[in-house]
């Protein structure tokens, strides 16, 4: 796109007007986690009459915070890679190869897709207490029973967007690797992988994201010791109370990490193009 | 890198993520230990009675240390929120793999005793927790469908009370409502729109509670909500009229802010009415300490019971409170039962009574839940001589979700500017009612 | 040897994956040099190596799981036989007949839940795709502050679910919210405050919410797409004379479009058993006009116990899917083909 007047202008009122639906939700967020809870309570103001960082401080009391913290970094952080890894090898053999049964298995991972997850819940669990009476491998009120469930919402979705992703890089690239004398596995990770290094880093996103606000399965999987923050963060509202300042205090913080992370998956993110382009 | 070097790379991989996966596994294993004998070990979960989990945790801990010490058996200890406690009960029961010991809302008992997942408080286990008549009666009655073993016995007792706000009633030259004419009276004249003050607050958007209400004002009315047969019977008129009074309060009456229909538990009528935003709330008696944490002193409210028309039967409550049950699938069934016992001794429960707000379940105890000896005896009153049990059927829990949603609807229809007759209410309990039977198989 | 594929419209994925840009030369040439490539012997077993990691996963947490959904849906699974599910009761299609009899309750509540949903994901995956379209579009080129803008733009989907939405419903509070604060007593739009959880606002608060937490995801995506697309084309495209709407035109969406087909899929079925959003706004009190599809199920089937009639609907939105999906995937196969 050439900078002309129009695009430019086409600029300014989108990022003004996406900037105010992101950012109005946030101050609202951030000027209720500095109130005592009883402005929280009543009538909106701009300006909060009272400001207090108190929130801050009784979060971490309320609610084992920390714990949960730590818990949601480890299961998502785990369900991530499992989903990487495995969706880029499935990809990689769809995108890249004809066989026997191509079809079923892409026709089969899309429809998985497509069932309510919400009728996962009771048949996943039971299969979790089977495997646990089978083998001793214990699946429910584990962080290993939580990776595997959350692998239930991101492979499908993984594999499917890798695909496309491939399937935009040029064939021929591979093609000349493999002349060079790479192998398939040798030209997947010195030729393709670079390319869709961006779409690679989406998808990742995409899974964090997903294992990291899941609320439905994590508040029947888990138990006091391994709960993840999306469920925790649901204790502040108690029997005697709603503590809305503290919800948002404790919201903005633990995002800080993963807005980081953000940042410096976008690095990633450009330095793909150049990669592509030295190819 | 020759393909084959790149494959066993790549597999080995797979195969450490795999590893990896498994002994973390192993490190975060914790209870269902499955040790039987003396030293056994308990599972127990806790509902959520006091301020906050981590608050339960500490009240109970203590309590189950002693226990550990009289009887050498362990016990876990999760504290569930009420979001997910009935979801955690349903895929407990469905594996067959959950606590030895819980609690439940009393008012799922006999949903509950018809999965089969519950122990039986049979006559030799009853004898194992001390008889059943250390139980006031009617407590015990809600443990499970008439004329079977219960599968739960009381833990906490709890009541519905009117609560108001002693100086707005004075300042407006007041005295505490007796029949409901009264109270709609008295409420009106505290109702002030335009500086958002209400005579009254309800929590119209929760239909836990506005089917408890569905079914107090139903019974003042003389009405069932099932037959003998246990066949719903939602439709009576005393019923239709009941809800019709309710939801009146809002729509002809105005003296709740139409706003209350988004109100979706009972908190938020607490934190307006310890604001000083309405004169009254309908709320049972552990609100005492969610009024005091949200700022105001408990000698500022005072209680009486809900009241009924004049000419109506003099129903205030249902019998509410946590029971306490032990799960089939329990390897530990005797070491449950003396856990029982022990929750439900005369000690514990006055050590459990006060930090949890409770009335007590024991005969011949007296409350402790405050210090304020009015309100206690106010409370006891109700709860002994003014209450009828919820519906003792297996359907109960239907009942609960189709008919509070129901008017949780209707609530909104009037909160939005509609009108609700006694017709739209007949209609939607009949919607109710025909979902209830779907369900049932009837 | 190698027999599947050449033809696009054999299997629905197949559709999408042939739709691919022309960047590596026509769908129907790929094929034969594939067929070409895959007789190697030493490559036969390869692909099957490299899947059966996620075969193995998909059968563990997704077939099996579905094909006791699939069986529950032909039981009576009420709470009397949840503790022995092998004692439940045959029902054979009685659940199905249930759920789509639209003169009983549940057929007409389930009928409306889920023309509900259809509005709901059409308005959240168009207006999702739009905005995300929009900002990838407008942050393509660098500028100052490019980094930090994008950075904003993808906080909605950094911040947990539940907070995020959480912070709506707060804002969305008829007395106390944000929202009307800014209608009622800033602009004096409404004299009346008006409900946002309630009654009919509550699917416009649904999509607004919605669009909100899902927008920075098509960002996201169409950002990684625009990756790839080589600069050289929109310089020649540039001096060919063509304007920056021309360019996008003929440049970025055919460029963008094997992501773009896969993405307002996956967005239409995310939004479709979007389960998250109705469940935090509004708790326990979904209001008609947000009751979607896939919370209306989990209310059906965990609130009144009856999990064979949850079974049986979850099969029905599945099998509507299905064809969904299929009709879909041959419609923007076709056109492309004929491009």
């Amino acid at each position: 796109m050439r900078n002309t007047k129009g695009f430019m202008s086409f600029r300014a009122v989108t990022v003004l007007l996406l900037g105010a639906f992101t950012l109005i939700p946030l101050y609202a967020m951030v000027t209720a986690a500095l109130k005592p809870l009883r402005d929280v309570q009543s009538t909106f103001t701009w300006w909060p009459s009272t400001l207090t960082v108190s929130p801050f401080v009784d979060m971490w009391t309320t609610v084992p915070l920390a714990r949960y913290f730590g818990n949601s970094l480890v299961v998502s952080g785990l369900a991530t890679l499992a989903s990487v890894v495995l969706a880029v090898l499935a990809a990689f053999a769809v995108s890249r190869f004809s066989f026997r049964g191509r079809s079923i298995f892409t026709t089969t991972v899309l429809s998985t897709q497509m069932f309510p997850g919400v009728l996962f819940l009771l048949p996943l669990f039971l299969i979790f207490t089977n495997i646990n009476s089978a083998t001793g491998i214990q699946l429910v009120g584990s962080r290993l029973g939580l990776v595997i469930t959350y692998l239930t919402f991101t492979l499908p979705f993984s594999i499917w967007m890798l695909v496309g992703y491939f399937d935009s890089i040029p064939r021929e690239l591979d093609e000349a690797a493999m002349v060079d004398g790479c192998t398939p596995l040798g030209a997947l990770w010195r030729v393709v992988l670079p390319a869709a290094r961006p779409g690679v880093i989406a998808v990742a996103i995409y899974s964090f994201m997903t294992a990291w606000g899941e609320v439905l399965f994590a508040s029947v999987m888990t138990n006091d010791s391994n709960r993840t923050l999306a469920v925790g963060l649901r204790e502040y509202s108690t029997q005697t109370n709603v503590y809305w300042n503290q919800i948002m205090a404790a919201s903005l913080v633990v995002s800080v990490p993963v807005v980081v992370g953000f940042l410096l998956a976008q690095k990633s993110f450009v330095a793909g193009v150049t990669a592509g382009a030295v190819k | 890198m020759t393909r084959r070097a790149f494959l066993a790379a790549a597999s080995t991989c797979v195969l450490a993520l795999g590893v990896a996966a498994c002994s973390s596994s192993g490190g975060s294993t914790t209870s269902a230990g499955g040790a039987t004998g003396a030293d056994a070990t308990l599972t127990y979960w806790a509902s959520n009675q006091g301020t906050s989990l981590d608050n339960d945790k500490q009240v109970l801990t203590p309590v189950l240390d002693a226990f550990t010490k009289q009887t050498g058996v362990k016990v876990n200890l999760e504290v569930i929120g009420w979001n997910d406690l009935q979801t955690r009960i349903q895929t407990a029961i469905t594996s067959g793999s959950g606590p030895d010991v819980l609690n439940i809302g009393n008012t799922w008992a006999s949903s509950l005793q018809a999965t089969g997942a519950f122990l039986p408080y049979d006559s030799a286990a009853m004898t194992a927790i001390g008889g059943p008549d250390k139980f006031v009666k009617a407590a015990l009655d809600t443990g499970g469908m008439a004329g079977q073993d219960p599968t739960s016995v009381p833990l906490y007792g709890l009541a519905y009370g009117l609560y108001y706000n002693k100086a707005m009633f004075t300042a407006a030259g007041l005295q505490p409502p007796t029949t409901w004419e009264e109270m709609v009276t008295a409420a009106k004249k505290l109702t002030v729109p335009a500086k958002q003050e209400y005579g009254f607050s309800l929590a119209a958007g929760s239909y836990t509670e506005n089917v408890h209400f569905a079914f107090i004002n139903g019974s003042q009315n003389g009405g069932a909500w099932f037959d003998a047969a246990g066949k719903p019977t939602f439709t009576s008129d005393a019923n239709v009229q009941g809800v019709l009074r309710y939801l009146d309060l809002m729509q002809t009456d105005k003296v709740v802010n139409p706003s209350n229909a988004q109100y979706d538990n009972g908190t938020k009528s607490v934190n307006d009415f310890a604001a000083g935003k309405v004169a009254m709330i309908l709320n049972q008696n552990n609100a005492d300490s969610s009024i005091v944490s949200n700022g105001m002193k408990s000698d500022a409210y005072g209680v009486v019971p809900f009241p009924s028309p004049s000419g109506g039967q003099k129903i205030a409550t249902f019998i509410a409170g946590i029971n306490l049950s032990v799960m089939k699938s329990t390897k530990n069934k005797d070491a449950a039962l003396s856990f029982v016992k022990f929750m439900t001794s005369p000690e514990t429960q006055k050590t459990l009574d006060k930090p949890f707000s409770a009335l007590p379940v024991l005969q011949g105890e007296t409350p402790v839940f405050t210090d304020n000896a009015e309100e206690a005896k106010t409370f006891q009153d109700i709860y002994a001589t003014m209450s009828k049990p919820l519906p003792l059927v297996a359907a109960e829990d239907q009942f609960e979700s189709t008919v509070g949603k129901a008017m949780n609807a209707l609530f909104a229809k009037v909160a939005t500017g509609g009108t609700v007759s006694a017709t739209d209410v007949k209609t939607a309990l009949q919607d109710a009612q025909d979902q209830v039977t779907a369900a049932t198989g009837g | 040897m190698a027999t599947s594929t050449s033809s696009a419209t054999s299997s629905a994925p197949t559709a999408a994956r042939t739709a691919a840009p022309s960047t590596a030369g026509a769908g129907t040439t790929r094929p034969r040099r594939r067929r070409g490539r895959a007789t190697s012997r030493d490559h036969k077993l390869l692909p099957y190596l490299l899947l059966a990691p996620a075969v193995v996963m998909e059968l563990l947490i997704h077939i099996l799981p579905m094909l006791v959904g699939i069986w529950m849906s032909f039981v009576r699974l009420t709470k009397f036989f949840l503790a022995n599910w092998s004692a439940a009761p045959w029902a054979g299609l009685g659940n199905y007949r249930l759920a789509l009899d639209i003169n009983s309750s549940i057929g007409a509540k389930l009928f409306q839940s889920f023309l509900v949903t259809i509005g709901f994901s059409v308005a959240a995956v168009v207006l999702s795709w739009g905005l995300g379209m929009a900002a990838a579009v407008a942050l393509q080129q660098p500028f100052r502050g490019r980094g930090i803008v994008r950075t904003l733009f993808l906080v909605p989907y950094a911040l947990p679910a539940y907070a995020g939405i959480l912070t709506w419903n707060f804002m969305l509070q008829r007395d106390t919210g944000l929202i009307n604060h800014v209608l009622a007593d800033n602009l004096h739009l409404t004299g009346d405050r008006p409900f946002w959880l309630l009654g009919n606002n509550a699917f416009t608060s649904l999509v607004v919410v919605a669009v909100w937490r899902l927008w920075p995801f098509a960002f996201l995506t169409i950002m990684a797409g625009l990756q790839s697309v080589p600069t050289e084309l929109y310089e020649a495209a540039s001096v060919d004379g063509a304007g920056n709407l021309r360019s996008w035109r003929s440049i970025t969406l055919p460029s963008l479009r094997p992501v773009n087909i896969v993405l307002v899929l996956v967005l239409f079925l995310w939004t479709f058993s979007d389960f998250n959003t109705p469940y935090v706004l509004f708790g326990t009190a979904q209001p008609p006009a947000g009751d979607l599809v896939s919370f209306h199920i989990y209310n059906a089937s965990f609130l009144t116990w009856n999990f064979g009639i949850g079974a049986a609907m979850s099969v029905l939105l599945l099998l509507f899917l299905m064809v969904l999906t299929a009709a879909y995937l041959v419609v923007t196969n076709r056109r492309s083909s004929r491009a």
